[in-house]
């Protein structure tokens, strides 16, 4: 089986981002970048089945501009097979960059297409299902667990209320949520070598295909800062204080 | 033109995040329909035709909208859709599934998990885990969104809508619904509980016999953030963070939480938030509107004490 995998390049979950001086965007020039957390989880997924043998190509599609080279690379050190980057500097939304994936599909024909359930920098949570909607596939959004058999993928998902299993036709899109797996530490020998393995380029523009922003992001902003509480000594005047707030009985 | 909302339900009563969609709606000033996809959906199209300001409940009826698949329910939206500006829904794990089928089948951009609609197109919604709100606007003909129901006010009844009904299309062929497990808890639901009591990862195993006491006096919902979620202590489903619940109670309780912003995101609009932790220097203290520095399983017990 053959398994596609997208992966975005985005700031480090454990930065702040600064807000530019006149407020247009934010401004992440010369901080720490790396691959989605939640992307970076559906590429152990695939590694892990290519591992048991069920799969026996990844593909790491990334879109964006040339330091997603970066994230790529981290993809193929997991055990990825390829990489592609599709390259553009447009400030990428989801809805075209679940058009630029169908083309990708469309060429590779992988029967599992893997995604993030989100990206930590715009937090959308859309492009799996935007893409499964337009290939005409079934979706699993937010996998916790996964299991091919039959040529259908059963997925356990994480809903509101526990979790709900489905089984989906293949091709099929899923995307991972945090318990589907504890992606591995990265050994720095397969670090080296994935830098020497190469990374197909294809230029977003010659797909085609129009995959301009569809929404004006008008301006940023810090969201209002709570006013600062106090410390109390003892359990004793922490029920006290709250009798008087009026939020304890 | 119209605005429509999915309505979110458990077969026998609305869920608070379609009611919050109600009040969201109004910023359009424009009539609001309610669609109720359901296997049997007479008392839940009531509920939502007693809503105020709603003007009309579009019932679909059919056995496979027992368990309601995005694949199923995005279809009948799609169906619906050129009678509509926007298409609206809470934030929830149905939404979050359903409206970005049904935004890319339309060819319209989504926005997610909006707080706050300041003119018929312009919204905003939290970015990089909240640390960021962004104002965006949207050119397109129909505007898909999802709202964060802690934004906006749950709306009463006293409204007399009209219900019709609509032919349901034929289920998917790519997707079937196999089973559920649901995880049962006497507690109120995180999204709607008045008071919020969360623990983190060094609770450990005693995460349960130490908070439940106290959230059971407090008729409270029980949290946790995601390290304790990861270190296999708490379900997934009582997460509360940037990938987890939001949530906005009255009190906010965050024991043995250090405060990574992942969680301040989902706790920030609280009303009073209490941290108590050992650590002097942990951030939550500076979101905490009261602090203790205490060892957590002396303070709990006392906690637990304190409310009788």
């Amino acid at each position: 089986m053959k398994v596609l995998v997208a992966v975005k390049h985005v700031l480090d979950y454990n930065i702040v981002p600064r807000i530019k001086q006149d407020g247009s965007d934010v401004d992440i020039t010369g901080n720490k970048m790396g691959i989605n957390p939640f992307d970076e989880i559906a590429v152990e997924e695939a590694v892990r089945m290519k591992e048991r043998g069920i799969v026996k190509e990844i593909i790491a599609v990334s879109i964006g501009a040339e330091n997603s080279k970066d994230t790529l690379r981290h993809a193929l050190a997991m055990g990825a097979d390829r990489a592609v980057l599709i390259q553009t500097d447009v400030v990428m939304q989801p809805l075209g960059v679940a058009k630029l994936l169908k083309a990708i599909v469309e060429k590779e024909q992988p029967e599992l297409i893997l995604l993030g359930k989100q990206a930590i920098d715009d937090d959308a949570g859309q492009t799996g299902q935007m893409l499964s909607a337009l290939l005409g596939t079934g979706q699993g959004t937010f996998a916790s667990a996964i299991n091919i058999k039959d040529g259908e993928i059963e997925v356990i998902r994480e809903v509101d209320t526990g979790n709900e299993t489905v089984s989906i036709k293949l091709p099929a899109v899923v995307t991972s949520d945090l318990r589907l797996n504890e992606p591995r530490f990265l050994k720095l020998p397969n670090l080296m070598m994935a830098k020497k393995k190469p990374i197909e380029t294809i230029v977003a523009t010659e797909l085609g295909i129009d995959f301009n922003p569809r929404l004006k992001q008008v301006k940023v902003a810090e969201p209002p800062v709570r006013k600062p509480g106090i410390l109390v000594a003892s359990v004793a005047e922490l029920v006290e204080k709250l009798r008087i707030e009026k939020v304890l009985p | 033109m119209s605005i429509l909302i999915l309505a979110e339900h458990d077969g026998k009563q609305l869920k608070q995040s379609t009611r919050q969609a109600v009040t969201a709606a109004a910023a359009w000033q424009l009539p609001i329909h309610i669609l109720v996809a359901a296997e049997h959906g007479d008392v839940v199209a009531k509920e939502a035709a007693s809503i105020s300001n709603v003007a009309r409940v579009i019932q679909v009826e059919a056995a496979h909208f027992s368990h309601p698949l995005a694949e199923d329910v995005s279809a009948v939206l799609v169906k619906l859709a050129p009678e509509y500006k926007v298409i609206l829904a809470g934030h929830t794990a149905l939404s979050k599934s359903v409206l970005p089928r049904v935004a890319a089948l339309l060819d319209v951009a989504m926005l997610s998990d909006v707080i706050q609609i300041t003119a018929p197109a312009s919204y905003v919604r939290p970015i990089y885990a909240g640390n960021v709100f962004a104002t965006v606007e949207s050119s397109d003909s129909i505007q898909v969104l999802t709202v964060r129901g802690t934004s906006f006010e749950v709306a009463a009844d006293g409204g007399n809508a009209e219900i019709i009904s609509v032919e349901a299309l034929a289920t998917n062929t790519t997707t079937r619904w196999i089973k559920e497990e649901k995880n049962v808890s006497d507690r109120p639901e995180l999204a709607s509980a008045h008071v919020v009591i969360s623990g983190g990862r060094s609770l450990g195993e005693q995460f349960t016999s130490l908070l439940d006491p106290i959230a059971h006096k407090l008729n409270a919902a029980v949290g946790a953030t995601r390290a304790c979620v990861d270190a296999g202590f708490a379900p997934n489903d009582i997460q509360v963070g940037q990938t987890g619940a939001v949530v906005a109670p009255e009190l906010y309780i965050a024991v043995g939480i250090s405060g990574a912003m992942q969680h301040i995101a989902g706790i920030k609009d609280s009303k009073v938030i209490v941290a108590i932790n050992h650590d002097p220097d942990a951030p939550i203290f500076k979101y905490a509107d009261y602090g203790l520095v205490a060892d957590l399983f002396k303070a709990l017990p006392e906690l637990n004490a304190a409310l009788n």
